[in-house]
């Protein structure tokens, strides 16, 4: 570069760094009282604001709102980093932030007041699903614009991580969106689904599930891939490792979505694909903690005093507890069992608060202090506060929703020597009142946690300066 | 059985699962066969320090790979997956559900054998088979009636000896097997003032506080002059053979409150109990007719 030195766009990163911590908040908090009406009902009967319209709040919140936050920002970073070059798009750029927080606001408005396309995780109406493929399509030229003026010859891994998750959500988001607005008033948005019946149920898993493998896996996969070998400062531990299972990934996950359909109309045959490529999916899936996990080979040491490769870490093993648990739950003996139960609610809660949540946190604690021209966090003892109340919280979560769900699946199905039901369903319902109780206690320690990561945000924010860091030039040899 | 339009689905599905499982053994093996100098990184270098080991892939993992494609494959062989292919042992879930019930039909028919030739009343005071039949009442209809049978809004109370559509043996039994449906038209074109003294009047059968005895005057009227008296008789005592409640006992089925009774008058009521038989059978609905019977029947528990 002659003369004038550019910089990276760190606006936009900083920006969405910020509103990471500040929708994890409000997300996780919803979940919290979400959890909490399961366990008081009649004390938190507060209207229309019932279970069924703050739950798909609450996921939206958490993954879109909190989640996709977390992967602009660090995806933004990455790619200008690891590209050498400064965020290719102009006002392509503030309008993925600006629109990406209308999108939150609309959902926070309109799911609260019964607008639902009743499609889990797609609840949004018409109008906002048009706006999100705007900026969704916004975020793909800014990514994919800024990957081509890169200034290195090679990709680096977590780009491709990210890229996948880009090109994958739009077509998921696309097909599994497809309605039929029943009035054309934007301001009583009604749509009916494009697609009718078990193909609905299974274009609906198909989408259900590979916002589970993109949009919470392979965008946090990129993540990890920058962040983890940053902080340890170490090389990643196998390139071929990671060749093999990201096309592995990418490809497998996409054949999935079945086996959220077990026993029901969806043909038998269409059952079995879904298990069988689960059970492949072990492998790929293990690939990116293997690589993540032995990165650190040689330098284990680190993990005593840094709470940032702590969050990474470990986030990382709950990644592959939760990839290993999850192709058990597909194999179809397990998934009588689990199906309809807490066991599910607690595998996802292991990937989403031990893996999703964990690693973006980290990762969002490497960036605040480089956004904001600090050398580090306000207080790294509050980050080391913010693990161990964050990873007590997911532990006790998971594990009473596993007791829970194990139990009820038992009980369903335990008959008397006569023939009859041992338990009526209500039954299962009081004996899961602890563990209920166990599973609020846990989200609201995570949810702590995020409160102690704010405090900590806003100690750092404050008397900051927030100048874009010059680009650096890529090491010799590339140039 | 076959779930596809034609036999091009049926090789599209077959063709398309299996090079994809072979695809990923292919992807497996070919990069297993690169050049690898662990410990020694590819030579590049990105954002000062970000660079990739030229390891290997741990071989337990690999294996581990392998062996889900060797399951998936061997899987696809005995069960349902290319298409419609039905694998060699012949598998289906419907066919699955199908032994399990015939499983637990068979279990619960051997305990409930000697029962079914039992009267009703003499089954109600049988200890042990009320206990099953408590059993099934908990599975198949507390959640409309309630776990002691009490009932709720618009579901009636099972304990109390008053019945909608009769409560001797025979049509308890009939009411579980075929399902009722309880339907109150809507009088909405009497005219709301009509309607209140209506409700005013039907009230009073009752002795509820509160009716306006000008109101329970004109609404009498009412009540003899329009097609109140073809269902619930110029007594108001019902008739069960419509299923039409009797208005004089203090007993509700929504609730005696005079907004309640005007909202029935205006818009009707459409209730349903559903049909069980097929669902069922004639042993379980044997005893639940015992149990529900049992209930308002304390004598004969």
């Amino acid at each position: 570069m002659s003369g004038t030195q550019t910089t990276y766009n760190d606006k936009v990163v900083r920006q969405f760094a910020v509103m990471t911590v500040i929708w994890g908040i409000v997300g996780m908090l919803v979940g919290v009282i979400a959890a909490a009406q399961l366990v008081w009902p009649d004390a938190l009967n507060i209207g229309f604001l019932h279970f069924g319209r703050l739950r798909p709040l609450h996921t939206n919140a958490v993954i879109f709102a909190f989640g996709g936050c977390a992967l602009f920002a660090t995806s933004y970073w990455c790619v200008q980093r690891t590209g050498h070059t400064r965020l290719w798009g102009g006002p392509l750029i503030p309008f993925t932030f600006w629109g990406w927080q209308i999108v939150i606001l609309l959902a926070a408005i309109s799911l609260p007041l019964g607008f639902t396309t009743g499609k889990e995780y797609a609840e949004l109406e018409w109008p906002i699903d048009i706006l999100i493929t705007l900026v969704w399509v916004s975020y793909g030229l800014v990514f994919f614009g800024t990957i081509a003026k890169r200034t290195v010859s090679h990709i680096y891994v977590a780009n491709w991580f990210f890229g996948s998750m880009i090109i994958a959500v739009a077509l998921l988001h696309l097909v599994n969106s497809a309605e039929v607005p029943v009035t054309w008033n934007a301001l009583n948005p009604r749509s009916i689904s494009a697609y009718a019946g078990v193909q609905d149920a299974m274009i609906q898993w198909w989408y259900g599930h590979n916002a589970v493998g993109f949009f919470l896996t392979a965008g946090f996969l990129g993540m990890m891939y920058y962040f983890v070998p940053k902080q340890a400062g170490r090389p990643v531990y196998s390139y071929r490792l990671s060749v093999v299972h990201f096309w592995a990934l990418i490809f497998t996950y996409m054949w999935a979505g079945p086996h959220h359909l077990h026993y029901t109309a969806l043909p038998d045959w269409t059952q079995s694909v879904g298990m069988i490529f689960s059970l492949i999916l072990l492998a790929p899936s293990w690939g990116g903690m293997i690589n993540g996990i032995m990165t650190l080979s040689g330098a284990w040491h680190k993990l005593r005093d840094d709470p940032i490769l702590k969050f990474l870490i470990t986030s990382l093993s709950f990644y592959g507890m939760s990839t290993f648990e999850g192709p058990m739950m597909s194999i179809k003996t397990v998934n009588a069992l689990s199906h309809y139960t807490d066991w599910t609610v607690g595998h996802v809660h292991s990937g989403a608060l031990g893996w999703v949540a964990m690693v973006s946190i980290g990762s969002i604690y490497y960036l605040l202090p480089r956004v904001f021209g600090k050398k580090e966090m306000y207080s790294t003892a509050l980050v080391t506060t913010h693990f161990w109340v964050a990873t007590i919280g997911t532990v006790l979560y998971i594990a009473s929703t596993w007791i829970s769900g194990v139990m009820q699946g038992l009980m369903w199905r335990a008959v008397n020597p006569d023939g009859t039901l041992a338990y009526s369903f209500v039954e299962s319902v009081k004996g899961s009142r602890l563990f209920w109780e166990i599973r609020w206690l846990g989200g609201t320690l995570f949810l702590l946690g995020m409160v102690i990561m704010a405090y900590n945000m806003f100690k750092t924010m404050a008397g900051g300066n927030t100048k874009d860091a010059p680009v650096i030039a890529p090491a010799a040899h590339h140039a | 059985m076959s779930d596809f339009v034609n036999e091009f689905w049926n090789m599209y599905v077959i063709v398309i699962v299996l090079v994809s499982i072979l695809a990923c053994a292919i992807l497996l093996l070919v990069q297993g066969k690169a050049t690898f100098t662990p410990g020694k990184t590819m030579g590049h270098v990105w954002d000062e320090t970000l660079e990739e080991y030229n390891n290997p892939m741990p071989k337990w993992w690999s294996w581990m790979f392998i062996i889900t494609v060797v399951f998936a494959l061997g899987y696809l062989v005995l069960f349902p997956g290319l298409g419609s292919f039905p694998g060699v042992l012949k598998w289906t879930s419907a066919k699955e559900h199908a032994k399990e019930v015939k499983e637990m039909d068979a279990v619960f028919n051997k305990t409930v054998g000697p029962y079914l030739t039992m009267d009703i009343p003499a089954l109600a005071a049988d200890k042990k088979a009320m206990e099953i039949g408590k059993r099934l009442f908990l599975t198949y209809c507390m959640q409309c009636h309630g776990a002691n049978g009490s009932g709720a809004k618009g579901f009636p109370n099972l304990t109390n000896d008053d019945w909608q559509f009769g409560g001797t043996p025979e049509k308890i039994k009939e009411t579980i097997s075929q399902g009722r449906m309880g339907i109150m038209t809507a009088h909405d074109a009497l005219g709301a003032e009509t309607i209140k003294d209506l409700a005013n009047y039907v009230r009073s059968l009752s002795s509820q506080s509160g009716v306006d005895t000008a109101r329970v005057e004109r609404g009498k009227e009412a009540f003899m002059n329009n097609d109140c008296v073809t269902c619930h008789t110029p007594e108001a005592t019902g008739n069960q053979d419509l299923g039409a409640p009797n208005l004089t006992d203090n007993i509700w089925l929504y609730d005696s409150s005079e907004k309640t009774v005007i909202e029935t008058i205006t818009k009707g009521r459409q209730n349903k109990m559903p049909a069980w038989q097929d669902f069922l059978g004639d042993a379980k609905i044997h005893l639940l007719t015992a149990y529900v019977y049992s209930l308002s029947h304390h004598g004969a528990q």
